[in-house]
């Protein structure tokens, strides 16, 4: 090869690195960087002991959750975004959708009026005062929504506000390969 | 009314400058000297009509007119008038006027200081400046327009600004910021416009140069400015966090810095001529990958601005059109570069190329380091974060072989010379150095760490070889000291450059490693020890501020029993955007500084109080204001406006042959 | 330098902007300095590019006690770290672990160096050996006069 075109193809590189730095650049537009997928899909429940949010004496463990293909809903009285997403919940609950909550560092009194009021779509609710076992499933801003199957192991996580166009995107077809399994 | 005509300004200047692009360029390329001779006052008129814009979008915010928009969404009437006026830039769409205005600063500024170049030259680069104006011109103009009413019915109070922007920093640190970013707009627009001429002497290299520095020194300014900032406002201390923005403006730096030094070998020897004009586009680019970054939200970061994916898509336009378009032309024109200078390994032409390798990698690791999260988001691999613990593994060896290379490289000659030559002085500059850097560690600091002692024995190292260089220019002149004062501008400046380096490292391997901090409970009449100094919080009371409401502590500062000093650190509230602030409070000094920060009153009346002791923090910024001013002199060195008068005395026409 | 910016996001999120402080006791001052390592290098999930040291949001607090639980219980700095791994993922570490997928990051830079420095070093060696470019006559003379003319800059 002759040194000019030796050197043209050198000079060639760093057009082609920025072609590369702009491909990157502008898939990246539009994402939402801020998005964080769970680190616990396919993985069981992590364990934990809780009170029932409608009655303390009862102790709640993963166990509790087995069963059905089951939404876990994170809520708080103090989340703008919950009540908005609440309406959506309470549909589910009449399409016979099974939904545990779990109410994430709330007081306990005004969290049991918010269902009084607004309506209860939880089959039960986890009293979670501390936010401890919102650490356990990784929850960093609620509300989050995750997916279980019959045996309790979690199979997507939906942050921000559960809603029709979400449900039949991200839920439905989940849902729908899990059953013929279960 | 004013908005109207700050945004009829604004819109002229855009026509403006689309004869800004095409006249000269035409003209430079017809050989039309009227066309070219349009050029000069174009810029001028630009850069007006971008004042006057500027202007009233500052006046709209001193009147209070809420029905602009943008004065609405960031301004308050109960905000200090000096507030006002820096809530201007302190969002995306003023700060985006305030960048363009810069940039017909600058083109302006080029206009006024070119009388002695080439007339074809002149017009090409005031054209290419042109193009990058009238590109952010349309920016502004079609998707973030500052003059935007909000109207019939507009709000009777504003949202006032981010209290964290209510700040001295503010004034001062996005102006000097956009005079670096945009001022590499300057050498860029002299690349190109060499490259379009196809006359790639070292000519270009030599205008280049003082334009060059000026912006790095405003952008080492304007970097030390916000680190500053950052450490006395957000309260918690920090000075630096590798977080994209602040990488955004980093990696610029590193490029100009290395453009600076290769511009030096390409202007007096004619080598690496390809690869200082790659340098010169990838700094330019890397400015503008700035203001990408921190306005398209492809990133998340503490301070980007309220982000929007078209505007990221506009943004990556323009950047694909000018540097695409700048290494498409430097790609055509690869066969008439031809480095003529020859030079052996050890020589001032290699030290500058070790200056060089070393710092385009470290540009490299920040580019790739603040990247990467983005790259494996992409290609949907997972998210991960990239932080200070990276950065800072990859970046230490690299600035310490960067310090290492720094004390040879200036005391080599150009073309050839030998290591042998310069044995007794480098030997002896190493033991000194060596023995003061460990030595002062083991003996003055506890706990004793390696990299101090490592880094002390380095900026040493720099401190005796630059001693070294500078006697080896005086040691046979007859007044020494007359001498020592008549040493060129240029060289005193880059004398003061290297040790500013010296005193910015040093800072940073002191406070980095022997900073001390504790939160603590105080109260009124309770006292905690941190550091060797006792803290007496005296009284804690509440007042009321413009815009705020505040809770003030009074703490007095013992050591060895004596009081030394009176602190108040405040939390402040701040009532339109319902924000709580901490004020800090802070005892500067050389050595050291105390910084204490109020946190939340505690359950039993007394209150959490962050108290920090910061060794030799100052010397961080001290060091970059060293550096500046050393740019600065350099700048000043009557060298650059000599070598213009005589080469224009000598130069007619296209050529560029000394004739005498 | 953390200048910027009205974000239009942080009126949406009313981001905690100012410094946590916790008077946490210690039974031993290394204890403290694990503890403010980790908080150091753990990055807060809600937060825009925030660690958990700085932010004062609700998940930021919580995470910290949790630290400042774990270091009094005298787990190692490992088991914190991929305690919080586990959870939130990679992502809550700003050190990212060394993976394959992570060689080009922590590697790739040193190999492009010394890469670079031996194709240069080569470059040179063949630049020395090569005869200097061919310059005629009139150029030599040009030279050699706008060389004596340099020759009073340094």
């Amino acid at each position: 090869m002759s040194p000019k075109r030796k050197r043209s193809l050198l000079l060639g590189l760093p057009l082609l690195g920025f072609v590369a730095v702009l491909v990157v650049l502008g898939s990246g537009l539009g994402r939402d960087p801020s998005l964080l997928p769970s680190v616990l899909i396919d993985r069981p429940l992590p364990e934990f002991q809780a009170q029932r949010l409608d009655d303390p004496e009862q102790w709640l463990s993963p166990a509790d959750l087995h069963g059905d293909i089951a939404l876990l809903n994170i809520w708080a009285t103090w989340c703008p975004t919950c009540y908005q997403e609440h309406t959506f919940l309470n549909t589910l609950r009449e399409r016979n959708v099974a939904i545990y909550g779990v109410n994430y560092k709330d007081d306990r009194e005004a969290a049991l009026n918010w269902l009084s009021q607004l309506g209860d779509p939880y089959r039960f609710n986890i009293d979670d005062p501390e936010g401890q076992l919102g650490i356990e499933l990784g929850v960093y801003g609620a509300p989050e929504t995750f997916l279980l199957d019959a045996q309790g192991t979690i199979r997507y996580r939906h942050v921000g506000a559960l809603d029709e166009a979400v449900w039949e995107r991200e839920f439905l077809p989940r849902i729908r390969q899990l059953e013929p399994q279960s | 009314m004013i908005p109207e005509l700050g945004h009829l300004a604004l819109v002229l200047a855009i026509a403006t400058s689309i004869l800004l692009v095409v006249l000269p360029l035409v003209g430079a390329s017809r050989g039309n000297y009227q066309l070219m001779a349009t050029a000069r006052p174009l810029a001028a008129a630009q850069f007006w009509l971008l004042t006057v814009s500027f202007g009233c979008l500052v006046l709209a915010f001193l009147q209070n007119d809420f029905s602009v928009q943008l004065v609405a969404e960031h301004s308050n009437t109960r905000l200090p008038w000096y507030y006002q006026i820096t809530a201007t830039w302190g969002n995306h769409e003023g700060s985006l006027l305030l960048w363009v205005l810069t940039l017909a600063g600058w083109t302006w500024a080029v206009a006024l200081f070119s009388q002695s170049l080439p007339r074809e030259l002149v017009a090409r680069v005031l054209g290419v400046m042109g193009v990058i104006s009238l590109c952010f011109l349309l920016f502004t103009q079609m998707t973030s327009n500052p003059f935007t009413r909000i109207l019939p019915v507009f709000p009777y109070e504003g949202n006032d600004l981010n209290p964290l922007l209510q700040d001295f920093g503010m004034i001062v640190h996005p102006p000097m910021l956009y005079m670096g970013y945009v001022g590499f707009a300057v050498v860029f627009a002299f690349v190109v416009a060499a490259l379009l001429g196809g006359r790639l002497d070292s000519a270009w290299a030599r205008w280049s140069r003082p334009w060059t520095t000026s912006a790095w020194c405003f952008l080492t300014l304007g970097i030390a400015l916000g680190s500053w900032w950052a450490y006395y406002e957000l309260g918690w201390g920090g000075w630096w966090f590798w977080d994209p923005v602040e990488n955004a403006s980093f990696m610029p730096w590193l490029l100009g810095t290395a453009l600076m030094h290769s511009l030096a070998a390409t202007e007096k020897r004619s080598v690496f001529k390809a690869w200082t004009i790659l340098l010169a586009i990838a700094t330019f680019s890397l400015s503008i990958l700035g203001t990408f970054l921190v306005r398209s939200g492809v990133l998340t970061s503490v301070h980007s601005f309220a982000t929007d994916p078209t505007r990221g898509l506009f943004l990556l336009a323009i950047m694909a059109l000018l540097t695409g378009s700048a290494l498409l032309l430097l790609l055509l024109r690869a066969s008439t570069i031809r480095s003529e200078g020859r030079f052996a390994p050890v020589s001032r032409e290699s030290g500058l190329l070790v200056n060089n390798v070393l710092l385009v990698g470290a540009c490299g690791v920040v580019f790739v380091g603040t990247l990467f999260p983005l790259v494996v988001d992409v290609l949907n691999l997972g998210k991960l974060s990239v932080g200070p613990p990276y950065f800072n593994a990859l970046f230490a060896p690299l600035t310490l072989a960067l310090m290492a290379a720094l004390g040879v490289g200036p005391l080599l000659r150009w073309k050839t010379d030998d290591l042998y030559r310069l044995r007794v002085p480098l030997i002896i500059s190493g033991i000194i150095s060596v023995t003061l850097g460990f030595g002062l560690t083991y003996f003055l600091l506890t706990p004793f760490y390696w990299l101090v002692a490592l880094s002390l024995s380095l900026v040493f190292w720099i401190v005796c070889t630059e001693l070294e260089d500078i006697r080896g220019r005086i040691h046979n002149k007859h007044h020494r000291w007359q001498a020592l004062l008549n040493l060129p501008r240029h060289y005193k400046g880059m004398v003061l450059g290297h040790l500013g380096l010296a005193v910015t490292v040093t800072g940073i391997a002191m406070v980095s490693f022997y900073d001390i901090a504790e939160d603590v409970r105080l109260a009124e009449d309770r006292s905690a020890v941190v550091a060797g100094h006792e803290f007496r919080m005296v009284e804690l009371y509440d007042y009321q501020g413009p815009n705020f409401t505040a809770t003030r502590a009074v703490v007095e500062v013992y050591r060895d029993g004596r009081q030394i000093t009176v602190m108040r650190p405040e939390k402040r509230f701040y009532v339109a955007r319902q924000m709580p602030m901490t004020q800090v409070a802070l005892s500067p000094g050389l050595v050291r500084d105390l910084y204490l920060a109020l946190g939340e009153p505690l359950d039993d009346g007394s209150w959490a109080v962050r108290v920090q002791y910061k060794p030799f923090v100052r010397w961080i910024w001290l060091g970059a204001l060293i550096m500046s001013i050393g740019g600065f002199l350099a700048i000043s060195d009557p060298r650059y406006r000599l070598a213009r008068r005589r080469r224009t005395a000598t130069v007619t026409g296209e050529q560029h042959v000394a004739k005498t | 330098m953390r200048w910027i910016g009205t974000l239009g996001l942080l009126s949406l999120l009313a981001l905690p902007v100012q410094a946590a402080i916790d008077p946490f006791e210690f039974d031993h001052p290394e204890q403290r300095q694990r503890y403010h390592a980790l908080i150091d290098e753990l990055r807060c999930p809600t937060c825009q590019n925030q660690n958990i040291a700085e932010s004062n949001a609700t998940l930021a607090n919580d995470l910290r006690q949790r630290v400042y639980t774990m270091v009094m219980d005298n787990h190692p700095d490992s088991e914190i770290r991929n305690f919080m791994v586990q959870r939130y993922g990679d992502f809550v570490t700003y050190r990212p672990p060394v993976k394959p997928l992570t060689w080009l990051l922590w590697f790739g830079p040193f190999v492009a160096l010394l890469i670079v420095t031996i194709a240069l070093a080569i470059w040179i060696r063949q630049r020395n050996a090569e005869p200097p470019p061919q310059i005629d006559a009139t150029d030599r003379e040009r030279l050699s006069r706008v060389l004596a003319k340099h020759s009073g800059d340094s």
